[in-house]
Parts: C-alpha cells; sequence; structure tokens
C-alpha cells in the first residue's frame, strides 16, 4: 500500500441559501483555496475527481458544467461519482494505490435550496415500491427513530443534548451555518416534526461546496504543508429496503470502521455524519465510540448539512483539526443514502 | 466583461422528474399482479424466512430467488412515525402516520401509510388491515393505506 495524505482542505461558508454565486464560482473558490495551500502546482495534480447529485442541481450532467471551475486547457484526468464527495475521496485514493497518479484533487458541491430536498430526495429511492409513495428523508429517518426508541437505551433527551452540544461547538466554526446557546428543555417543549422528530433533530438545508487534495509518498511529503496520512479508508452498504434492515444497528459502519482499522481508545476525535441526532447515536455504539471521545468538535451536520459536501467535509475537518494539534488519530465517517444505508469510516493520521 | 457589481445569479426553472417507463421484472411484476388482485405475496428466502416485498435476488446472499408465498393481508405495525403536515406527494391529505408493516407471514416490513385518525391511536405491535383502492392498477397504491384492525 501506498501512503497517501490529506494535503488541504477549503470550504465555502454554508449558507441556507447561496443566491450570488453558482455551483461554479462556489468550486472555483474551495479549488483554487485547496490546491495552493496543498504545495502541489495545479498543473501537477495527476487526477480531479468530483461529488455531486444531478438531482439537486435539477438538471442532467450538471456535473459537468463544474468542470469549468478547474479551467478547460490543458486536459486533465477527471471522474465523477453521483455520490457525497467522500467517495470521490475514496477514488482517488484507489487511483493512486493503483499507481495511475501520485496526487488527486477532490471537490464536492451541493446547492439544495434551488428545489425542495426532502422531496428531492425521495428520488433516490427504490420507484417501484418506495417512491411513488412520496415518503421524504425526514419521515424515513423518523421511524428509524421510533425503531431506536423502541429498542430503548436512549431517550429523545439524549437526542436534544446532542443538537445543544452541535450548536455549541459550531459556535467556534466560522463555515457552519446553525450555532449558538440552546436549552435542551426549551427543545423538547418544541412540537414534532414528524414524531418523534422535533425540528432539532433534523440538519438544516445547506449550500456549499468543498475541497481536498491528496498525494502520495514523497509527493505528500516534499509538497509542504504538514500531511495528514491516511492510516485507512472503506465503505460499505446495506439492503435498500428500510423493512429488512435492523434500522437501529448500522452494520456497515462497524465493518468499514473495523477494515480502516479504526481503534475507538487511540482516537483524539471523531467527526460522524449524522445529518439526524438519533444517527450519532447509532453510529457511536456501531464503532464502540466511548462517552469521552470528542464528537464533531466541528458542529457536523446537525451545524451544516450541504448535500454531496458534509461527508468530505467531515474528512477535511478531522484531518485540519490533528494538523493543528500536531499529532494523534482521528476518524472520520460519511454516510449516503437513507436511514444510514452506507457508509465510509477513514481513519487520519497527524505527525 | 460588465464592470457590473455581481446580481443574484441567473436561474432557470426545471422539473426534476423520473419519467421513464420500466418493466418490473418477473417478481415484482407477480407482486403488482397479485396486488391488482388485492392479494399481497412475499418470496422465501433459502433460510426459510419471506421477504416482503419479494426481491428477486437474497439481500445478503445475492442468491436468487423464486419461490413466490402469500402473506397478511393484515399485520403488525414494526415502526411508525406521525406526519402532522402532510405534503402534496404524501398519500393522504390528513394527518397520518408512516409505518414498517410486518405482514402475517413475512419475515420483513412494507413500507405504507397508516389512516388511523390520531396520533394517540398509533403504536408500535398495533394490528393494521389494507384499505384496498377501488379500482386495482397493478401499483403500490392499490393499498390506498392501512387502518387500525379494529377500526369499522
Amino acid at each position: 500500500m501506498r501512503d497517501v495524505a490529506v494535503l488541504s482542505f477549503a470550504q465555502t461558508p454554508y449558507k441556507r441559501r447561496e443566491a450570488s454565486r453558482s455551483e461554479v464560482e462556489m468550486v472555483m473558490a474551495v479549488v483554487t483555496e485547496a490546491i495552493a495551500d496543498s504545495g502541489i502546482p495545479k498543473g501537477a495534480i495527476g487526477f480531479t475527481c468530483s461529488g455531486s447529485s444531478d438531482y439537486i442541481a435539477g438538471q442532467a450532467f450538471a456535473f459537468v458544467g463544474a468542470v469549468d471551475a478547474l479551467g478547460a486547457w490543458p486536459p486533465i484526468s477527471e471522474s465523477h461519482v453521483e455520490m457525497d464527495g467522500a467517495w470521490a475521496l475514496y477514488e482517488a485514493w484507489v487511483k493512486i494505490q493503483c499507481g495511475a497518479a501520485d496526487s488527486a484533487l477532490v471537490f464536492a458541491f451541493g446547492r439544495s435550496s434551488m428545489g425542495r430536498l426532502p422531496e428531492t430526495l425521495t428520488m433516490q429511492l427504490d420507484p417501484y415500491t418506495l417512491a411513488p409513495l412520496g415518503i421524504d428523508a425526514v419521515s424515513l429517518a423518523a421511524l428509524q427513530a421510533r425503531s431506536l426508541l423502541d429498542r430503548g437505551g436512549v431517550t429523545e433527551r439524549d437526542w436534544a443534548e446532542i443538537a445543544v452540544r452541535s450548536r455549541r461547538d459550531a459556535m467556534a466554526n466560522p463555515f457552519a451555518q446553525l450555532r449558538g446557546e440552546s436549552e435542551v428543555d426549551k427543545l423538547l417543549a418544541e412540537p414534532y416534526l414528524v414524531s418523534p422528530l422535533r425540528k432539532h433533530d433534523c440538519p438544516p438545508i445547506s449550500d456549499g461546496a468543498a475541497a481536498v487534495v491528496i498525494a502520495a509518498d514523497d509527493v505528500a511529503r516534499r509538497a509542504g504543508p504538514r500531511p495528514v496520512w491516511i492510516r485507512g479508508i472503506d465503505h460499505r452498504i446495506e439492503p435498500h429496503q428500510p423493512g429488512v434492515r435492523d434500522l437501529t444497528r448500522s452494520p456497515s459502519t462497524s465493518l468499514a470502521g473495523r477494515k480502516a482499522g479504526a481503534v475507538p481508545e487511540r482516537l483524539e476525535l471523531a467527526e460522524l455524519h449524522a445529518p439526524f441526532t438519533h444517527q450519532e447515536w447509532i453510529l457511536r455504539e456501531a464503532l464502540g465510540l466511548g462517552e469521552g471521545l470528542r464528537i464533531n468538535p466541528s458542529g457536523g451536520a446537525l451545524a451544516a448539512n450541504p448535500m454531496m459536501v458534509a461527508g468530505l467535509a467531515r474528512i477535511g475537518e478531522a484531518a485540519q483539526r490533528i494538523r493543528e494539534s500536531g499529532s494523534g488519530l482521528a476518524l472520520a465517517h460519511a454516510t449516503q443514502g437513507h436511514c444510514l444505508q452506507q457508509n465510509l469510516v477513514c481513519v487520519l493520521e497527524a505527525e | 466583461m460588465s464592470d457590473a457589481a455581481p446580481g443574484p445569479a441567473f436561474s432557470a426553472h426545471h422539473v426534476v422528474e423520473y419519467t421513464y417507463r420500466r418493466s418490473v421484472g418477473p417478481v415484482l411484476g407477480r407482486f403488482f399482479t397479485e396486488l391488482r388482485e388485492r392479494r399481497i405475496v412475499g418470496i422465501r428466502r433459502a433460510d426459510g424466512t419471506v421477504l416482503v416485498p419479494p426481491a428477486e435476488y437474497d439481500p445478503d446472499s445475492g442468491e436468487a430467488l423464486d419461490e413466490i408465498v402469500s402473506v397478511g393481508p393484515t399485520g403488525v405495525v414494526a415502526s411508525w412515525a406521525w406526519v402532522r403536515q402532510p405534503s402534496a406527494k404524501h398519500p393522504l391529505e390528513r394527518p397520518f402516520a408512516w409505518a414498517l408493516i410486518r405482514l402475517d407471514g413475512a419475515d420483513s416490513s412494507l413500507l405504507h401509510a397508516v389512516d388511523a385518525g390520531h396520533e394517540s391511536a398509533m403504536s408500535t405491535g398495533m394490528r393494521v388491515r389494507p384499505r384496498w383502492r377501488e379500482a386495482t392498477r397493478g401499483e403500490i397504491h392499490d393499498i390506498e393505506c392501512f387502518e387500525p384492525e379494529g377500526a369499522s
């Protein structure tokens, strides 16, 4: 295996609605910043991979438009996943492992504000038995949350505490969208949105973009900024039909964590892509993360949830934090699909 | 290039739809044909358990499945979520529950709506029965929704 490192990370401030910049302009800002911070000249980057969804852009092949942000000449080796940018990073990591490139630019973007996001997400479902019912993303998460309450060991108060902690941590994150002090009792006095979920259990709708540059071996060591090494990365998926799974557990996260070599006792922090409060609880259990571990110092997806970006941002945030602290291991997680259907775990180490 | 200060980005109206006509294949085809006759079927896995809706391949082993079995039509609510304000895309116009329904004879749950009138009428483990659409057409909406078994 080649040693691959995260060299740089850039993100836009996340907003409910990005009205003045197109996707291309958002992408250009973060790509330019990530390349400049990586220490690798733009022309020397061997591969580019992006993550986005044409359903969110509302236009077929919208992802091709974003390539405008990279410049039209000279030709580059480029790819795209119709997924969160964390999976674009995985593809780039594989490309580098294969020896087809020594460095890669990864970016992701999403402007969810252009449509009605919960309904747009209905279109990711089985088009025969699920999508025709019109079930939206919040309702599916609420079915999962109810299963978890029925299983026991967790309460709605525990979830509200996760929301309070996330918004408080987000006060130190200039890119976060939803931040501030809140009180558990006040949150619990709010009506249900789709019971048993209240508004604070759900993520904000966010527009934004992010970019990461990764590189291998000596290319990474020579590049300049302190590299944060990817010690393991793996992703796994579960069946699509929600009624086939035990929604209260995430075996795909557990397996991805094992394959990525995550050892909970050695971690400094974890950035978990849990768009709903109860999902953080499920992910902690799946990864065996103890009470003492710092979870989502960025505020996580409850503070900003740009679709197709929030998973990549977890990797970038985790890498940035251990780079700043100088040493240690961090875990970053990304999810995709409804009710944590697909999960990616990345273990990072700063030297 | 214009020197004008940047204004709002250009925007255009798009309708996002998945407008393809699709063939449902032998297994879901049978499921929908049976729904038209107001019957519900699942498919048996190698370990004897029954999946509803039926799948062509076992979600764990990938093995091809072909033994269709009758289930339900009544069942038990395995999980539910109460919708106070239905959207235009939802199957009912008044407050209702989404539910994962374990039909009698099945080992997985079917997702559908339950018309229970009020949230307090919902509970995990409650029994429900389908309310069939008057003119069935061989699609998931042939079941309008489920309703509490005791309801008149």
